[in-house]
């Protein structure tokens, strides 16, 4: 998989300084990101951050206004043919034709990347098994779930064996069952050595399948590193426990109040009480102690990392999932592609 | 990398060393050549009308129905007698019917916007107009359906084509050629304009002047000569008088010659202008 390159060239993509801008609104501001050969990288950011335009500049469907990008060492706009013969794109839309059935899909696909009428059915044919799409491989895509045009979508896009793959944003609109689904089939796909760009919302998704993330907001590189790195921007561990009722909150936190390493925090709604806490499980024996004798009615307790939705907090100032939606209008919405998963 | 759960999911995930091995370890094949890669787009049109063959019948009962409220309602008054006005009016209705037609291409072109398959096809190492090439082909094959029914239909009213059956393939190629030609103009506007009913509403708004305005109903000489004068640079004009002329024998060559001309004029044009468009859109 690993072909010897210009010297040096170890990043399978290379970005810097990239600008873009639509009518007044900025989508890009200069972002800079690289991603090792073989690796996968997270591009995390709520709507609008200007995930998909990253994505779309670099599998040559957009032109930046300013700034250098560049896949396996070949620049996406001096030369966008050659950047085309080695990515594979899958983007928010499951983008199969509605009409044509599952392994006309595939083959079209395969005839289109020259692999030939005989080739590209015996490759649609496989990946449909392995998709686990054979029954349906004669229906037409219009009967196909959410999930399955995903997985369609997904297979269309490694027909032809990319060096480099771009998910965007592939679980969007995924039930649960789908979702680990395709987590577990993308973590394979890179322990084979594919290089992989994956945009996504879900911070649980990019805590899972990515060696190192970007964190983007608002067109700009907020914060990059490993989850563990970024988890430690954010500081330390914090004690959490659920109580029976509302009115034992102000309870546990005062008995709780000599371990509180900074700000107890309470939630009514959820009943459950955080505490920043130092000394990790003596903490948490200690905690227990405290409340062993009192009124307190304790359902759960537990000592937590930070995880990133608290690192998005941190950095931004809001959640990860509620930014406004002012995507570029390229196409519709992903809640269509959402609805009918089964 | 992250480790994976222990727990199974519910879903059976594809085997990916399996995926790998069956798509084989060579080189990544080289890209399509512009015809090989045009054919395979045409193939997917033909395909979608295999599955939805539902999508023909605008194509034939369209038709059918025009020819029958213009030859039996009008055809009396227009020309004496409705087997006159057949011969008449035939060849003119064969035009209309198919030209109407030709906007599907750019209401089908303008769904694969926004459904993301346009970006997919626009991440393939392919000629860049082999897309829109290939499907203007395989619409061909709709057209030339249609021209077959129409025709057929005619048959049956008591069109006699004194051209014989060459002139009949004459004049459906020639009509054929102009209205490939015309496919750029929807190509064009499906990439200007945001859905399929936009591109529908424009598409009627060139095509409604554009036909009517022209020879297909009546003979230009009882218009007025402003009018009269409209009709006759009207590109499509010259085509039914080509037309009429092959189907019953007799054609002027310079008729052929315009229609040729516009048809080029049109590729030439738009052709470079809609492929600007493909390229930039956002």
């Amino acid at each position: 998989m690993l072909t010897p390159s210009f010297a040096g060239m170890s990043d399978a993509i290379l970005v810097e300084g990239l600008q873009k801008r639509f009518g007044s609104n900025t989508a890009l501001a200069g972002v800079d990101l690289t991603v090792p050969e073989g690796s996968v990288l997270g591009l995390l950011g709520p709507n609008g951050a200007g995930k998909t335009t990253v994505v779309r500049i670099l599998t040559t469907l957009l032109a930046p206004d300013a700034g250098r990008a560049e896949v396996v060492g070949i620049d996406v706009l001096r030369d966008p043919g050659r950047v085309r013969s080695v990515i594979g794109l899958t983007g928010q839309y499951a983008a199969v034709d509605e009409y044509l059935t599952g392994f006309e899909n595939l083959e079209m696909v395969g005839r289109l990347y020259r692999l030939g009428r005989r080739e590209s059915r015996a490759r649609a044919g496989e990946l449909l098994e392995r998709f686990d799409l054979t029954d349906a491989a004669d229906r037409p895509a219009k009967t196909y779930s959410g999930g399955m045009r995903r997985r369609l979508d997904i297979a269309a896009s490694l027909i032809a064996r990319p060096r480099v793959l771009f998910l965007d944003e592939p679980t969007t609109g995924l039930d649960p069952r789908s979702r680990l689904a395709m987590w577990e089939f993308i973590a394979d796909l890179a322990g084979g050595g594919t290089t992989i760009l994956l945009t996504t919302q879900y911070l649980e998704e990019a805590d899972r399948l990515a060696d190192r993330m970007v964190v983007i907001d608002r067109g700009r590189v907020i914060a990059r590193g490993t989850a563990d790195e970024l988890k430690a921007q954010v500081g330390g561990q914090r004690l959490e426990l659920t109580v029976s009722s509302a009115a034992e909150l102000t309870d546990a936190a005062r008995l709780l109040e000599p371990l509180a390493a900074g700000d107890t925090h309470a939630d009514e709604q959820t009943r459950r009480l955080s505490v920043p806490v130092r000394g990790g499980t003596d903490a948490l024996a200690e905690a227990l102690r405290l409340l062993a004798g009192s009124s307190v009615e304790v359902l759960d307790v537990g000592l937590r990392r930070p995880d990133l939705d608290d690192v998005f907090l941190t950095l931004t100032g809001h959640a990860a999932e509620d930014g406004t939606d002012d995507r570029e209008p390229a196409g519709r919405t992903p809640a269509e592609t959402a609805g009918s998963a089964r | 990398m992250t480790a994976l759960d222990s727990a199974p999911p519910p879903l059976a995930a594809p085997d990916t060393a399996a995926v790998l091995a069956a798509l084989g370890s060579g080189e990544r094949p080289r890209p399509q050549g512009p015809l090989a890669a045009s054919a395979t787009f045409g193939w997917r049109t033909l395909l979608r009308i295999k599955h939805v063959p539902e999508q023909l019948f605008d194509v034939t009962v369209f038709p059918v129905m025009l020819t029958l409220i213009f030859t039996y309602l009008f055809g009396g008054a227009l020309a004496g007698s409705v087997e006159a006005y057949v011969q008449f009016f035939l060849p003119g209705i064969l035009v209309q019917s198919i030209l109407m037609i030709t906007m599907y291409t750019g209401v089908a072109l303008n769904t694969d916007i926004g459904k993301g398959v346009f970006d997919r096809i626009r991440s393939l190492p392919v000629w860049r107009p082999s897309a829109l090439v290939g499907a203007l082909l395989g619409d061909v094959v709709r057209f030339t359906l249609a021209s077959v029914v129409v025709l057929g239909l005619g048959m049956a009213l008591g069109l006699r084509p004194g051209g014989g059956v060459v002139g009949l393939l004459a004049a459906v190629g020639l009509l054929l050629v102009f209205a490939f030609a015309l496919g750029w103009v929807w190509t064009y506007l499906a990439l200007r304009l945001r859905t399929p009913q936009a591109v529908m509403g424009w598409s009627m708004m060139v095509l409604m002047p554009l036909t009517f305005g022209s020879n297909i109903f009546v003979d230009p000489a009882t218009m007025p000569g402003w009018l009269r004068s409209v009709v006759e640079v009207n590109p499509v004009s010259h085509l039914v008088s080509a037309v009429r002329g092959l189907v019953h024998g007799g054609v002027d060559g310079a008729d052929v010659g315009w229609v040729l001309l516009w048809a080029a004029a049109l590729v030439a044009v738009l052709g470079p202008l809609t492929m600007r468009r493909y390229r930039a859109r956002a």
